[in-house]
């Protein structure tokens, strides 16, 4: 078994990341208004509402509306932060964001939570393995997903600066920090979070914490890993991805997602077109998701840091 | 036929005397001119539902709105949402006639590069407050920018035209109760009741009636139905939707699909087909004798 990086740091939800600081935006900005739908003791935007009451609108359980009247909001020069399950707000909402949001080039930041299998128990209908590929195909849509508590909170401000829509995508569980607090962040450039010179583990949200435990156990058997943490998918930091292929020759990509439009493709593509290396994916093989425990799914579903560290081998033998 | 001085004496940004309604009947004719011809040029294109609105948009950009042709993102403006976007061609007109943009731009309706796309684009096309087209969202926007009206204390109105077949849409009735809830009574409704929609009559393909009662049991006030070829009908109407009340409010008018071109009126096949040259010819020599 590899070193577990959960057992030894402090662990948050990066939902609850958002909820914080949404809060501290709301004290400078007054131009952000906040939006849910039914959701908002989980997403955590309850806390934007309790200190901005009048800045909060409360849509009820109606997604479709909820995006138009954001976009309405931002076409009046408000800067309006959506956010409901990601299932929801990427799959009931996806042609408002599409055709309203997106094609009017609106200031909406839909920032969804509970993304993936983490979100354990509800099962299936509640685990957005999609939303990456859904809506990454929408042109012009940003998409984002931190790896941890800290980068959330910094991911949340610098879209509430830049113009324009995106989809950040939280989780419901908690994840251990793997960042510094002070740790710098750009739109659209990926963090290199270790150095290594056999493989390279892209990877993005949650999966940024197993990449860096399979790199411990790569160590183990004399494979230096590198991770870089690929927190916005789109526009994808395409030089990073090439720059560090091109140095360990290997490469592996992670992510809480359908191994079909996400992370994994993104990377392919990029390596593909510039710097052909043997590359594995991890990933959901065109799988619903199920009830269970967090750490039981990602088992069951192949993304645990055991499951990267094997794909890493196998980049690596095919190398060779 | 329409003179464009006659039109650019008028003040849009303040509140006004209503124009005459001889000019208005005049300016909802050139409207239907500039509908056939635009289509009929781009060959193809959506005449039944843009001829049906041209009273009504008439009457809300030359008498009601206040909106500044100089200055389309005039934070004052009031705003209007097309949310039955397939109709812009009667909106591309109103715009240019209200000197948004040349004149000669309606020729290029639905080419390569235009402003003045199938669908509304407000990237694109000055005085288009969204884009619109896939039907059901635009309510939605409306309301956004009516509470970011009450939000920023400003006075300005928003109106919205949505279609009867557009009302069977889920998200409709999701923002009729929303505005209800948050008492947007700054958002003003004008739904076009011509009956038809695409695979057939309304009451047939599934009926969206009563709008009244319907309307009204979401907390809305219900105005009309009015005429919506009548200009007096219509400032009735809309004097209503704008006098003091918590609600939202939504004024039912009924109009005829296709109205002016007599083979057009009534006819479902109209709604989205251009009208050959022949045809252009018959509807414009139709439209003289109004
Ligand atoms: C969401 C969506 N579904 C389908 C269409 C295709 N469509 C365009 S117009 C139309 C009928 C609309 O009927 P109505 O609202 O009565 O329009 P009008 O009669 O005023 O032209 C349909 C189904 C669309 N534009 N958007
Ligand atoms: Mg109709």
């Amino acid at each position: 078994m590899t070193k577990d990086v959960s057992e030894t740091t402090e662990k948050i939800a990066t939902r609850d990341a958002y909820g914080e600081v949404l809060v501290e935006l709301g004290e400078t900005h007054p131009e952000i208004v906040v939006l849910d739908a039914d959701l908002s003791k989980s997403t955590r935007t309850e806390k934007f509402a309790k200190r901005f009451p009048d800045r909060f609108f409360q849509m009820g359980v109606a997604e479709a509306n909820m995006m138009g009247v954001a976009a309405g909001l931002a076409r009046c020069g408000k800067t309006a932060f959506a956010s409901s399950f990601s299932i929801f707000a990427s799959g009931r909402a996806w042609e408002q964001v599409r055709n309203t949001i997106c094609y009017s080039a609106l200031n909406v930041k839909i920032v969804a939570t509970h993304g993936g299998v983490s979100v354990g128990a509800d099962g299936s209908s509640h685990q957005c393995i999609e939303d990456f590929a859904t809506m990454g195909a929408i042109p012009t849509l940003r998409v984002i997903c931190p790896c941890d508590g800290p980068e959330t909170g910094r991911a949340i401000r610098a879209i509430a600066e830049a113009k324009g829509p995106f989809y950040v995508r939280l989780g419901r569980a908690k994840v251990p920090t793997v960042t510094d607090a002070d740790a710098p962040f750009e739109l659209g450039k990926g963090i290199v979070l270790r150095e290594g010179g056999d493989v390279v583990l892209f990877a993005c949200g949650i999966a940024v914490a197993g990449a860096l435990a399979a790199r411990e156990a790569l160590a183990a058997d004399g494979l230096g890993a590198a991770v870089i943490d690929l927190h916005t998918l789109k526009p994808l930091d395409e030089d990073l991805v090439e720059d560090w292929a091109s140095r360990t020759g290997a490469a592996v990509t992670a992510e809480e997602h359908v191994l079909r439009g996400g992370l994994g493709s993104a990377v392919a593509m990029t390596l593909g077109r510039r710097c052909p290396v043997p590359l594995e994916c991890v990933g959901i093989d065109d799988q619903f998701g199920q009830s269970g425990e967090p750490e039981q799914l990602f088992q069951y579903y192949g993304l645990t840091a055991d499951h990267i560290a094997e794909a890493a081998r196998r980049a690596v033998a095919r190398r060779q | 036929m329409v003179e464009l001085e006659e039109l650019r004496e008028i003040d849009f940004t303040r509140p006004r005397e209503r124009p005459p309604i001889e000019l208005l009947k005049r300016a909802a004719n050139q409207v239907r001119r500039d509908v056939v011809t635009m289509l009929a040029e781009a060959g193809s294109g959506h005449p039944g539902g843009s001829l049906s609105i041209a009273e009504i948009i008439t009457a809300l950009y030359l008498a009601y709105m206040r909106h500044n042709p100089a200055d389309p993102e005039w934070p004052e403006r009031d705003r209007f949402v097309l949310s039955k976007g397939h109709a812009c061609p009667a909106l591309y007109s109103i715009l240019s006639l209200c000197g948004y943009f040349e004149r000669d731009a309606l020729s290029t309706l639905r080419r390569l590069g235009s402003i003045l796309q199938g669908h509304p684009d407000s990237k694109r096309c000055p005085g288009v407050e969204i884009s619109s087209g896939s039907l059901g969202q635009g309510l939605s926007t409306a309301l956004g920018m009516a509470l970011a009206a009450k939000m920023d204390g400003r006075t300005y109105r928003v109106f919205a035209m949505i279609g009867d077949g557009e009302s069977e849409e889920g998200q409709i009735w999701e923002c009729a109760m929303a505005a209800a809830h948050y008492k947007a009574n700054n958002l003003i409704v004008a739904l076009d009741n011509n009956e038809l929609q695409i695979d057939g009559p309304i009451r047939e393909v599934v009926n969206p009636h009563p709008f009244p009662e319907k309307w009204q049991a979401f907390g809305w006030r219900v105005v009309g139905p009015a005429d919506g070829h009548d200009f007096r009908s219509i400032f009735a109407a809309l004097d209503e939707a704008l006098s003091p009340d918590s609600r939202p409010s939504i004024c039912i008018f009924r109009t005829l699909k296709g109205k002016g071109v007599h083979f057009m009126e009534n006819q479902v096949e109209w709604h989205g087909k251009a009208p050959d040259k022949q045809q252009l010819a018959q509807a414009l020599s139709d439209l003289d004798q109004q």
